[in-house]
C-alpha cells in the first residue's frame, strides 16, 4: 500500500483504530478514485457514483453518533479521512466537506428532530447529497451583506435571491440555504424541484474541474413552515458550519500536497539531466526539503488541531491560522512540485497539475487566504481591519 | 457454520526490508505490518460463507502484541471472535507453527478452516498441508473458486496449464489463492464495532524448531544492460544474442 509521507513518524501517535480508517480511506481512493479520476478531470464532471461508496464505508459526516448513523469518530480520524480523500483530488474532498460540514452538520446543529429524522441517514449513507448556499455573485468574504431574503407566508416562507459558487449544487436533493428573514439570517432547507428554484451549473472553470458548481436561483420559491432550521440564529450559525468545513480542509491540502511531493521526489530521482538524476542537483534539493519541511508542520498543526477540538478547545481562529497555511504552503508545494517536472509538470500524466490549479480554488474558497489573515490579525491585535 | 480463519502479520509489501546486523532476521523497528494479503481472501471467504450460511468467523493468529493490529483488521472486515496465539518463543519453523496453531483448532470443532495459501514474507506455504496431516482432515490448496454446502466443498484450483476441480467432506482445510473474491474494506462501523470484541488469548508451548535459519541476504544486484549498437544494422545481432544467450526468443 503506498505509504505516505511521514517525516516525523506521527503515524506511531495514531490509535490502532485511527491507522485502520486511514488505510481503509488510502486503499479505498488508490483502488476506486485514483485510476478514474484523470478522466473525469479531463471532461470536468464530478465521478457521483462514488457517492454511495463513501457512504457505504463511512465517511459522510462520521463524526456524529451512531443514533443518527455516524460512525462517532474523532476528529483525528476524521481529519484522516479527508487527507486522504484529497490525495486524490480536492473535489472529491470538497464533496465530503460539504456534505459533511455543511449539510451534516446544520441539520444536526440546528434542525429539529423531524429534520434530523428525515435527512441525517439518508445523507450520511449517501442515498442522499446536499449543498450549502452562502455565498452570493456580489457578496462572498462579506455574507453579511446577502440580500437573500426569506418571507413569511401563511403556510411556510418564500425566498428569493441569487446563491454563487455552490459546491455539489447541481447535484443536490436538498440545499442549505442561508437568507434574512426580518434582517436575521437564518438557515432554510430547500429540496430539489420546489418551484421557483432553479440550477445552473458552472462552466469553463480550469480549477476543481471533477467538482460539481453551480449557482442557485430562488424566485419567489415557496418552502413549507418545517423546513427553516429552528435554531438558527444571525450570521454565527453559517460560520459555524464553514469553521467544520475549514478545518477538513487543512487536513485535506495536506494530502494533495503529499501527492505532489511524492511525484516531485520520484520524478526528480529518476530524471536524467547532464547525466545525473535531478535530484542530484541542490537547486532541485533545496525545493524537496522546503516541500516535506511544510509537509511536516502542517502535519503537526492538524494533529494538535484534531486535539483541541477533541477536547473542545478548539476556537475559529485555530482552523483560521491551519486552513491559511496549509493551503498556502501546499499551493506552494504544489508549485514547486510542477516546476521540478518540467514540462511533463503540464500534463496530467502526472496529478500535480491537477493538484495545484484545484488548490487555487482551495486558497479563496471557505474564507479566502486574506480574509483569514484579518480574522488572525483581529484576534491578536483586537482591532478589526476589514473595512 | 463454525468457520476459522488462521491469519498472520507480515512486513507492508510497499516497506523497504532491511536485514539485521547478525543476518539471521530483518530489522522490525521502522516496518509497517499488514495483514498477510493472502489471508485476506481467506477472511473474505470466511465472511462470504458465514453470511451465506448463517455462521461464525473466529480468526486466529500466532505472534507478538504487534499482530494484535492484523487481527482488529480482520474483525473490522467482519470476522467476530478473535484467539491471539502468545507463545514462549516465536517459531520460525512452519512446523512448529502449525503444531501450535494445530493445538488451538481442534478445542475449536471448526467445520471450516480457511488461510491464505502463503505468507508474503517467509513464503514456506508449508502450514495449510501440515495443517491437514496434523488435524486429520483433507485440505485443498491455491484455491480460486469455493462453493460450500453442509457437509461438503468443492474447490477449484490452479494446476499447471489449467485448473482441478476438487470435492471433500467438512471439516476441511482450504488455502486461498487470489482470484478467488475481492476483499471488503473494513468500514468505518466495522472499525469501531471491531474495537469493542475482545481478543481472547491462549499460551501454547511451541515444539522446537526443526529448521534453522542460517543467513538472510539481499537478492544479488542485477547486472547492467548490453548495448548492441545503434540502428537498423545492430538488429541481427540482437536478435541472434535474443536467441541464443537470452534464449526469449526461437
Amino acid at each position: 500500500m503506498y505509504e505516505s509521507v511521514d517525516y516525523y513518524q506521527l503515524t506511531n501517535l495514531l490509535s490502532e483504530e485511527e491507522k485502520l480508517i486511514q488505510n481503509t480511506a488510502r486503499q479505498f481512493v488508490e483502488d476506486k478514485f485514483i485510476p478514474i479520476i484523470t478522466e473525469y478531470h479531463r471532461v470536468g464532471e464530478f465521478p457521483v457514483e462514488i457517492v454511495k461508496q463513501l457512504g457505504e464505508l463511512g465517511f459522510l459526516g462520521s463524526t456524529l453518533p451512531e443514533e443518527y448513523g455516524g460512525a462517532g469518530l474523532n476528529n483525528i480520524a476524521y481529519g484522516l479521512i479527508m487527507q486522504e480523500l484529497e490525495r486524490g483530488d480536492s473535489g472529491l474532498r470538497s464533496f465530503a466537506s460539504v456534505q459533511g460540514g455543511l449539510v451534516i452538520y446544520p441539520i444536526y446543529r440546528f434542525g429539529s428532530e423531524e429534520q434530523k429524522t428525515k435527512w441525517l441517514r439518508s445523507l450520511i449513507s449517501g442515498y442522499k447529497i446536499g449543498c450549502f448556499g452562502l455565498t452570493e455573485p456580489d457578496f462572498g468574504s462579506n455574507p453579511a451583506g446577502m440580500k437573500t431574503t426569506a418571507r413569511k407566508t401563511s403556510g411556510g416562507y418564500r425566498i428569493n435571491g441569487t446563491k454563487m459558487w455552490i459546491t455539489n449544487g447541481s447535484l443536490a436533493d436538498v440545499a442549505v440555504v442561508w437568507a434574512k428573514l426580518d434582517d436575521t439570517i437564518r438557515g432554510f432547507l430547500v429540496e430539489k424541484g420546489t418551484p421557483g428554484f432553479q440550477v445552473q451549473t458552472i462552466k469553463g472553470k480550469f480549477s476543481l474541474r471533477a467538482s460539481d458548481t453551480a449557482e442557485l436561483v430562488f424566485d419567489e420559491c415557496e418552502i413549507p413552515e418545517e423546513n427553516i432550521l429552528p435554531d438558527t440564529d444571525g450570521l454565527k450559525s453559517p460560520l459555524k458550519c464553514l469553521t467544520q468545513a475549514r478545518y477538513s480542509i487543512a487536513w485535506g491540502t495536506v494530502g494533495a500536497a503529499m501527492a505532489c511531493y511524492d511525484t516531485a521526489l520520484k520524478y526528480a530521482q529518476s530524471r536524467i539531466q547532464f547525466d545525473r538524476p535531478i535530484a542530484a542537483y541542490q537547486l532541485t534539493q533545496e525545493k524537496l526539503v522546503y516541500m516535506v519541511t511544510e509537509i511536516t508542520k502542517a502535519q503537526l498543526l492538524n494533529y494538535h488541531l484534531a486535539k483541541l477540538k477533541d477536547e473542545q478547545k478548539m476556537r475559529s481562529t485555530h482552523v483560521s491560522m491551519a486552513k491559511r497555511n496549509n493551503v498556502e504552503e501546499s499551493l506552494k508545494i504544489a508549485r514547486m512540485a510542477r516546476s521540478i517536472l518540467g514540462a511533463n509538470g503540464i500534463s496530467d500524466e502526472y496529478p500535480v497539475i491537477r493538484h495545484m490549479l484545484n488548490l487555487e480554488t482551495v486558497s479563496t474558497y471557505e474564507g479566502t487566504h486574506e480574509i483569514h489573515t484579518l480574522i488572525l490579525g483581529e484576534d491578536i491585535t483586537g482591532i478589526a481591519a476589514y473595512y | 457454520m463454525n468457520i476459522a480463519v488462521c491469519i498472520k502479520q507480515v512486513p507492508d509489501t510497499e516497506t523497504k526490508v532491511r536485514v539485521s546486523g547478525d543476518k539471521k532476521w530483518i530489522e522490525e523497528g521502522e516496518i509497517n505490518f499488514i495483514l498477510n494479503p493472502y489471508d485476506e481472501l481467506a477472511v473474505e471467504e470466511g465472511l462470504k460463507i458465514a453470511e451465506a450460511h448463517s455462521g461464525e468467523v473466529t480468526v486466529l493468529s500466532l505472534g507478538p502484541d504487534r499482530i494484535t493490529s492484523a487481527i482488529r483488521s480482520a474483525l473490522a472486515m467482519g470476522a467476530n471472535k478473535a484467539i491471539h496465539i502468545k507463545t514462549d518463543k516465536n517459531p520460525l519453523d512452519p512446523m512448529a507453527t502449525a503444531e501450535a496453531l494445530a493445538q488451538v483448532l481442534r478445542e475449536g470443532n471448526y467445520d471450516l478452516i480457511l488461510l491464505g495459501k502463503q505468507a508474503i514474507d517467509d513464503d514456506h506455504q508449508q502450514i495449510g498441508p501440515i495443517l491437514s496431516e496434523k488435524l486429520g482432515i483433507p485440505a485443498a490448496n491455491v484455491v480460486t473458486k469455493l462453493e460450500v454446502s453442509a457437509d461438503k466443498i468443492t474447490a477449484e484450483r490452479q494446476i499447471e496449464g489449467g485448473f482441478e476441480k476438487i470435492e471433500c467432506a467438512l471439516p476441511a482445510i482450504v488455502t486461498t489463492q487470489r482470484g478467488l473474491n475481492e476483499p471488503r474494506y473494513a468500514s468505518l462501523k466495522g472499525i469501531m464495532a471491531a474495537k469493542k470484541i475482545q481478543i481472547e488469548e491462549k499460551i501454547v508451548t511451541v515444539p522446537d524448531d526443526k529448521i534453522e535459519i542460517l543467513e538472510i541476504n539481499y537478492p544479488p544486484e542485477k547486472p547492467p544492460g548490453k548495448i548492441v549498437g545503434e540502428g537498423a544494422d545492430a538488429v541481427p545481432e540482437l536478435i541472434r544474442l535474443l536467441k541464443e544467450e537470452a534464449k526469449v526468443i526461437s
